[in-house]
């Protein structure tokens, strides 16, 4: 359905109601690829929440004291120990990785491949530098003794949440990365100004392809917010 | 094609918007960190962090992943489910309350 159609249907609820009873696409103006990388989304938004829920449960159901988090991820820089370093810096690249890709989107829909390109690789490069980081805060803390099991800092139960948490937010991290450099070979060679049909799917390519791209990105941005709120911070 | 014509012209804002919500995404993290940095306590440093944290996932959502300019039909049906989530947290917090009063009960007073 072209924009020009989706500006005299109604707005608002009113517009919600239509849609939902129109008894065609119900999800108007919204590309098939992208309800479905929403609908993935929001599984996937369910499965974090069982994470930091049973975080939130296990942390608050313990006798023993929780390690403090800002002294066992600070960082020595010198001789003073700076709290909760590696984890801001961390905090920051990935923002500025959100940032790039969502000038990528816009740049794709204005047809501009190699600002586009350019900005993927920005991402895709940002996000390498948050997997990195990450990796070297997994050695760190494994040569100090955390395991799943066990912690010198207190209560036991912090190692296995901490790994499963930033695992597999890492491992959504490292998925992202892989793909964002597909994409940007993808956008560099000009697939999908030519319409060049894709690897997996025999649909010809188009830039709606990095917005969808950019809604799983964002979203990897978006579970960080809550994982430094709740598990660095808190 | 039609449909990618009417994306292309459709679907950009102006790069102000995005870099005015890069910035303060920059400035709400730095606030987050420096609620660490000042070493808050109790009540304080809790709605702080989950005031940063709401308004950093809101601004995310609604201008980077566009959710702002979609139509209500997408919007509710991606945001209503939250609620359930927000039940199973009550649900847990009232059962971890219960298992640390257990626990307390049993290690210190005995079976």
């Amino acid at each position: 359905m072209s924009d020009h159609t989706l500006d005299k249907l109604p707005g608002g609820y009113k517009g919600m109601a239509a849609d939902m009873s129109s008894d065609q696409t119900a999800f108007k103006g919204v590309q098939w690829g992208k309800t479905m990388m929403w609908i993935f989304l929001l599984s996937d938004t369910f499965i974090f929440s069982c994470f930091l829920i049973s975080y939130m449960k296990g942390r608050a159901s313990t006798v023993v004291d929780w390690p403090n988090t800002s002294e066992v991820f600070s960082l020595h820089v010198g001789d003073v120990p700076v709290p909760l370093l590696l984890i801001a810096i961390m905090t920051f690249v990935l923002i500025t990785s959100s940032g790039t890709m969502a000038l990528a989107v816009k740049y794709g829909y204005e047809r501009n491949r190699k600002m586009c390109a350019w900005l993927i690789l920005a991402t895709a490069i940002g996000g390498l530098t948050f997997v990195g980081m990450q990796a070297f805060e997994w050695s760190k803390l494994i040569h100090e003794g955390v395991r799943p099991w066990e912690n010198p800092f207190g209560a036991k139960q912090f190692g296995s949440f901490f790994f499963m948490i930033t695992g597999f937010h890492g491992t959504h991290v490292s998925i992202g990365v892989i793909f964002l450099f597909i994409f940007a070979r993808k956008t560099f060679r000009g697939d999908f100004d030519t319409g060049k049909r894709g690897f997996f799917t025999t649909m010809k390519s188009d830039y709606v392809a990095i917005e969808i791209l950019g809604l799983y990105w964002h979203f990897v941005d978006l579970v960080w917010v809550f994982i430094f709120a709740f598990f660095y911070l808190w | 094609m039609d449909e990618t014509q009417n994306k292309a012209q459709g679907s950009t804002h102006k790069i102000g918007i995005y870099l005015w919500i890069w910035g303060l995404l920059f400035v709400l993290s730095f606030c987050s960190y420096m609620v660490d940095w000042f070493a808050f306590q109790g009540l304080l440093r809790w709605s702080l962090i989950v005031i940063f944290m709401l308004l950093k996932a809101g601004l995310i959502m609604a201008f980077f992943m566009h959710l702002f300019w979609e139509r209500y039909a997408l919007v509710n049906v991606l945001l209503w489910p939250m609620t359930a989530i927000a039940c199973f947290i009550v649900l847990m917090a009232a059962e971890a309350q219960y298992t640390v009063f257990t626990r307390a009960f049993y290690f210190f007073v005995g079976g």
